[in-house]
């Protein structure tokens, strides 16, 4: 099962509607072993396709330097599909390479833009486990974002 | 020369769990191979093609780093380390809905 706070939710599906109709990717992080999505850390896809993304290398060398500092890992990583279904491609299967992340598919295929460019229309949110090749798709419990869960406290 | 290299979570399973550890070698290809010695069955997750002398090539969704440099633009697997050279391995944070042309 997938825990995360409204806000966080808000933000990845935020972050899948702005980059229509290329894919959206980043991730939420949180501290090593705890399994907590705390930390929303929204990524550039250097690919800016609406059929493939990557993180930058560079960038994902800083992150991974961040995580490490902060003992931190990516609880979860999310990326969108804009034209297919909220499942995982046979290529996001063949290079999930986080066996502890939770893998988010947000699609964004029934979304419909105005003049001004605001997009309406549901998005698909699901989450799934991928361990050598095998897809588990797991429930999302989405709780709010209550006051004592931000801001953290400084350390 | 002796590096530390830091190894991804995914690969941890051939290094007993270690998230760093000390490898030999004067280029990234001979690291790689004395990792191999070590820590058998690593270079094929790295590394694809023979891996002969001048065959091979880093798998295109594993990026390694020498000293926080992307190996693909200071030569590859050809890459010169020296003593205390902090070496890198991340897999590739990628997927989409179609597989890419290769660049």
């Amino acid at each position: 099962m997938l825990r995360l706070d409204q806000e966080t939710r808000d933000a990845i599906v935020a972050h899948a509607r702005r980059d229509h109709p290329d894919e959206a990717c980043g991730i939420v992080a949180g501290p090593e072993g705890s399994d907590r999505a705390e930390r929303f850390v929204p990524m550039v896809n250097a690919a800016s396709s609406p059929t493939f993304y990557e993180f930058d290398p560079t960038d994902l060398l800083h992150l991974y330097r961040d995580l490490d500092d902060r003992g931190e890992e990516p609880v979860v990583v999310y990326h969108s599909h804009t034209a297919t279904e909220a499942y995982p491609s046979r290529t996001d299967i063949g290079l999930a390479m986080e066996p502890n992340a939770h893998y988010v598919l947000v699609s964004t295929r029934h979304l419909t833009f105005d003049a001004d460019g605001n997009s309406d229309g549901p998005v698909e949110f699901r989450s799934y486990r991928i361990v050598d090749g095998a897809v588990t798709e797991e429930e999302v419990v989405v709780e709010p974002t209550t006051a004592h869960t931000e801001p953290r406290s400084q350390d | 020369m002796s590096v530390e290299v830091r190894i991804p979570t995914i690969l941890r399973t051939y290094t007993g769990g270690e998230k760093a550890v000390p490898g030999e070698g004067s280029t990234l290809s001979q690291l790689i191979d004395d990792l191999e010695s070590n820590h058998p069955g690593i270079k094929d997750r790295l590394v694809e093609g023979d891996g002969g002398a001048t065959g091979g090539d880093l798998r295109r969704f594993v990026n390694v780093y020498v000293n926080d440099e992307d190996v693909r633009f200071t030569g590859g697997l050809e890459t010169a380390l020296k003593d205390g050279d902090q070496v890198v391995v991340l897999p590739a944070v990628a997927g989409g809905s179609v597989v890419p042309v290769a660049s």
